[in-house]
């Protein structure tokens, strides 16, 4: 992206959230850039910690200001989102920009019918009358899928099962027509036939309306269905980034084939163990010196001088592809090669 | 499996929980039909998994067999004993036998109990002393799980997640169990640690012959782990077969859509059968008549919605493979991209 003239729909460059904690500062994120095209799906992939979802409530401006401290820039459309005002983020949160959230049942109230939140949005935004909300309602609920949505309508959360109040979550979601959504685990707590049929309402609708989808996600499977390009976190920092065919099929980062061989296939062998990756992710209050990744790794002594444990690798992205490893192109070559070996008979 | 008495048999287990409402006096006026008749043996050392969309009742089941629930009918016994109703003293000895890890590794243990507390509460409510003290055991248990000794003295928030399933897997060890009850072990964990606690539990079992009742959601988790497999749908049985033949073969329309819906880290260039039910999961408290997955069955029929399909070896399934459904899938012939997996002969 960096060659070309226009400029990306959704740019962040450097960003670095730092929060203040009884314990000290959590650097949550630390020095993350990506740009998201129009109609993209960019699937970012993390355990807990990794700070996937913090840079997700930042781009949002859903942080605690009093505790948080920003730096780089998020640029949504050619607008700047760290430095424009809360008034102005109300008008682009649930307009341009909208997000998904993993508990759909946490994040609808219960004491209002489904149809008044979802217009509750649609009336801010446009102004519209009750009665042209009421409909809007009707014709999202529709849209993704809920069946008799103008009875519907007016249930109430608690009168929807999981799948239907994640649908209602994804109508309130994309009911101004939003041209960047945000997906936090949308589909975790589903069960995997309801998981699939969010996923494929949310790639019609993207399809219908170009919206560009950040979809975070803990699970390589669902980024294999859904997402154009992945971006793997691992410590607050981006790993690796590419197409998904890349990351997925020629993965350049231990990290990632280490989460890729550690996960049990319908196809795989089934009498040799799995290869997890050792140790437990890092605590963000006191992260690891150099690569953060380098207790767990497996290649760190492959690398001379132990540059892993005091030296920061850097993510070279040439064409929207790159990897933050001090291990050189050749002993990835030949190392992951032997790992991948033992999965894949 | 042998002609010998299974480890364990259970058959025509149901339970109903019921609904109370109505006002002033709360009476009756339902039941949730969490497990609505269910017939399976594990057998020694064997692992038996249990899966299934929420609601469908695995962890009742799980429940109900480790006996933390009293059945509303139907039988489970453990070594040939009735055990469905057995009364506290005698179900003690059954219970040191019978253990159970649980899903939520933060609820499961005491945050106020060290570690060695923890481990060693089985042992000290049983009365057992194992030769050398039962701190000794407790460390070799620790050192089992692949915790450090040490560690005898910490408490539970010192640890992360997957340690503190292995402090749960420990406790569970510490009886020297026959047949352990695993609910969701692993779902609370992060990717990179399921794997090490899935290696833990099947190191566990192989060495130490243990049984396993394996519950889970994760279809992959479940082929690796056990060596059969049962699928559930509103509190029955769809499907049960040895793990090749029901992943290789499955013939109930559920379990294949279930397989289908599996997001697979990979990029296939051969796009992989697809088959999207529509709806959710009906309410147990009302299942639908007949076959309960009929409403969300493209095969369905009239015969589906009155007559219960019974859990039968339809016909091209190998021994041992039970299928509930009025229209079974034709037999894997031509096996499909990831359906292809199969390589022993029929027995």
């Amino acid at each position: 992206m960096t060659s070309t003239d226009q400029q990306p729909f959704l740019s962040v460059k450097d960003l670095r959230v730092h929060f203040s904690t009884e314990d000290g500062i959590v650097k949550a994120v630390d020095g993350l850039s990506f740009d998201l095209a129009k109609g993209r799906t960019l699937g970012i992939v993390g355990e807990s910690g990794s700070g996937k979802s913090v840079t997700n409530l930042t781009i949002l401006g859903l942080h605690d200001r009093r505790s948080t401290a920003i730096e780089g820039e998020i640029v949504l459309d050619g607008k700047d989102l760290l430095t424009a005002s809360e008034r102005e983020l109300e008008r682009l949160r649930g307009n341009k920009m909208s997000m998904i959230f993993q508990d759909a049942l946490a994040s609808l109230s219960p004491y209002h019918t489904v149809g008044r939140q979802i217009g509750e949005t649609y009336r801010k935004h446009t102004g519209a009358s009750k009665k042209e909300a009421r409909d809007r309602a009707v014709e999202m609920l529709r849209r993704v899928g809920i069946p008799q949505p103008d009875v519907r309508v007016d249930d109430y959360p608690h009168q929807f099962s999981g799948g239907m109040r994640q649908r209602a979550m994804i109508a309130m979601a994309l009911v101004c027509d939003p041209e960047l959504l945000i997906a936090d685990e949308p589909t975790t707590a589903l069960d995997v036939t309801v998981q699939a049929q969010i996923m494929d309402l949310l790639k019609d609708l993207q399809q219908e309306f170009g919206t560009a989808i950040i979809f975070i996600t803990h699970d390589l499977g669902v980024i294999a269905d859904i997402a154009d390009d992945v971006l793997v976190m691992y410590g607050g920092r981006c790993v690796e980034r590419g197409t998904k065919e890349e990351v997925l099929r020629d993965p350049q980062h231990p990290y990632t084939l280490g989460l890729m061989s550690s996960m049990p296939s319908l196809d795989g062998p089934v009498d040799v163990p799995l290869s997890p990756i050792p140790g437990s992710p890092p605590s963000l209050l006191n992260p690891p010196s150099g690569c953060r990744f380098h207790p767990r790794c497996a290649f760190a002594e492959q690398v001379p001088g132990g540059r892993c444990a005091t030296e920061r690798p850097l993510l070279e992205v040439v064409d929207g592809r790159g990897s933050a490893c001090h291990l050189t192109p050749a002993q990835r070559r030949e190392l992951f090669a032997d790992y991948a070996g033992t999965r894949h008979n | 499996m042998s002609n010998a008495t299974p480890l364990l048999d259970v058959s025509g287990l149901t339970k109903h929980f019921p609904i109370k409402g109505g006002f002033p006096i709360p009476r009756t006026v339902g039941a949730v039909r969490a497990v609505d008749g269910l017939d399976f043996q594990v057998g020694e050392g064997e692992s038996l998994g249990l899966v299934g969309e929420s609601g469908c009742g695995k962890s009742t089941t799980g429940r109900l067999i480790t006996r933390l629930l009293e059945p509303t009918g139907g039988k489970v016994a453990y070594r040939g004993q009735d055990i469905t109703h057995a009364g506290r003293k005698q179900l003690a000895p059954i219970r040191s036998e019978i253990q159970m890890i649980f899903q939520d590794p933060y609820a499961s243990l005491n945050p106020r109990q060290t570690v060695g507390k923890i481990i060693s509460g089985p042992m000290e409510i049983n009365g057992i002393n194992p030769a050398g003290g039962r701190e000794k055991r407790v460390r070799e248990l620790l050192e089992i799980v692949g915790l450090n000794p040490e560690h005898y003295n910490r408490f539970p928030h010192e640890f992360s997640g997957g340690q503190r399933q292995r402090i749960g897997v420990a406790r569970a060890l510490s009886l020297e169990p026959k047949l352990i009850v695993a609910d969701e072990p692993v779902s609370a964990l992060d990717v990179s640690i399921q794997a090490q606690v899935v290696n833990l539990l099947q190191k566990v079992q192989q060495d130490l012959g243990i049984a396993f009742v394996f519950i889970a959601h994760d279809l992959a988790v479940v082929r690796h782990f056990s060596q059969r497999v049962a699928v559930m749908y509103l509190g029955k049985i769809m499907e049960i077969a040895d793990r090749d033949d029901l992943y290789g073969n499955p013939r109930h329309p559920y379990t294949r859509a279930l397989l289908s819906a599996v997001p697979e880290a990979t990029v296939d260039d051969t796009p992989r059968e697809r088959i999207r039910l529509v709806g959710d999961v009906p309410s147990p408290i009302n299942p639908p008549s007949g076959c309960r997955f009929r409403t969300r069955c493209w095969k369905a029929t009239e015969k589906c919605a009155t007559e219960v399909p019974p859990l039968v070896q339809v016909e091209g399934n190998r021994p041992g493979h039970l299928t509930a459904c009025h229209y079974p899938e034709t037999p894997e012939t031509v096996p499909g991209p990831r359906l292809a997996k199969n390589p022993e002969a029929a027995a």
